[in-house]
């Protein structure tokens, strides 16, 4: 049994209704150990009916079990909690493409992608089913002549993730800075404009990029999730300064940082940048 | 009462406040809990907990002190956070119109007191 397995098993063991059941069967799951994931994940379903998540690595795992009914149902769990749910879109997709039927996997894809435009997978897939689709018979059986299910597997990449802000940044734009300290991301993790660094002065802004990307999505998640309606922004604050964080387009995330400032002003300066950023991508498209 | 109890209590008074809850952000395990009906606790711990270890691990990857309380605004309400020591976070579910202010104060002052 390897490191982590072994001490999410143990902290699994310690609390038997926390969360670590997503991670473990996930863990086991990707080494091939179906049986032992899928005890994980059913007993994790059985504690957390109402968490989709639960029912999307149920899924998953019954997939790789070449369990697809199933594994069609887990999914459908997962929707019936969170519709917009976009793994379990994928999932179903990939089902419906394994089965043959391309209209079904691109209605789901498509469904999967207004739930997470980020996922640069999803437009790949669709490309895919498109290119594929004069060989691939709607009804029940799949050409030998189309694409390799993996280009739809359920596998397919999930959004960056990396490390966080810092103490100070610099705006070379200069347009919408806060003294200086803003960045701006796109939706795939990268930096647009801005540059931060960290305490010892070390460029961190690629880092923090990557990271941001991910606290949309959970952000947005957590939003819909529990009805708070689109998030709108994300305060942060510390003992040695805070940050905010908004979303200047649908598409972008701005963090403003700021050593001594009240966090109510921070917020109002986050805002005025944000307008200021959605000028300058404007011009710049 | 429990201190615990007492905390979630005066905070869940604070005008808007629908409901708090202690819970585990390593796990999402809800500790302790005051919601109004229609408020999914065990969900809003899971969610927002994930939310808030990601801020606090990247904060303290950046060689900045840990965040002390998190806001998540959103259209229709919001999620408020004041993370404190062994991994607990102390979590209020708001309306628009909550006094995010006083709600603030009592989650700083419940973290130190239960710290």
């Amino acid at each position: 049994m390897t490191d982590d397995i072994r001490a999410l098993t143990a902290r699994l063991a310690d609390e038997p209704n926390s969360l670590a059941f997503l991670e473990l069967g996930e863990t086991l799951r990707r080494r091939g150990q179906l049986d032992t994931a899928l005890k994980v994940a059913r007993g994790g379903a059985s504690r957390y009916p109402g968490l989709a998540d639960a029912h999307d690595l149920l899924a998953r795992i019954l997939c790789d079990r070449d369990d697809l009914p199933s594994a069609f149902e887990a999914w459908a769990d997962a929707l019936r909690l969170d519709p917009l749910h976009p793994a379990a879109l994928k999932g179903i997709a990939f089902l419906y493409f394994r089965s043959g039927d391309a209209v079904a996997a691109r209605d789901y894809l498509e469904r999967a992608l207004e739930a997470d435009p980020d996922d640069a997978t999803i437009p790949a897939a669709l490309a895919r089913i498109a290119g594929a689709s004069p060989a691939i018979v709607s009804s029940n059986a799949v050409s030998p002549n189309a694409v390799s299910s993996n280009a739809l597997s359920p596998d397919a990449v999930t959004p960056v993730s990396a490390p966080a802000p810092a103490a100070g940044a610099t705006q070379p734009d200069g347009d919408g800075a806060i003294d200086g300290k803003t960045l701006l991301v796109d939706a795939s993790g990268m930096r647009l404009r801005g540059t931060l660094t960290d305490t010892a002065a070390h460029d961190v802004s690629d880092a923090v990029a990557a990271q941001l990307a991910g606290v949309s999505k959970e952000a947005a998640r957590a939003a819909r999730l529990l009805e708070l309606g689109t998030w709108e922004s994300i305060a942060v604050e510390s003992p040695d300064g805070h940050f905010v964080l908004v979303a200047p387009t649908g598409d972008t995330v701005l963090l403003a940082s700021a050593a001594d400032m009240p966090m109510a002003r921070l917020a109002l300066l986050a805002d005025r940048a944000a307008r200021d950023a959605r000028g300058w991508l404007e011009r710049e498209r | 009462m429990s201190a615990t109890n007492a905390v979630l209590d005066r905070l869940t008074a604070v005008r808007g406040v629908r409901g708090s809850l202690l819970v585990s952000c390593q796990d999402g395990i809800v500790v302790a809990e005051q919601v109004m009906d229609g408020v999914d606790a065990r969900t809003a711990a899971a969610l927002a907990g994930s939310l808030v270890s990601r801020l606090v691990r990247t904060a303290e990857q950046a060689g900045r002190q840990p965040p002390t309380f998190v806001h998540l605004k959103g259209a229709a309400g919001s999620i408020l956070a004041a993370p404190g020591r062994d991994d607990l976070v102390l979590l209020a579910i708001v309306e628009p119109d909550a006094n995010v202010g006083l709600a603030r104060l009592e989650m700083l002052d419940a973290m130190a007191r239960l710290a």
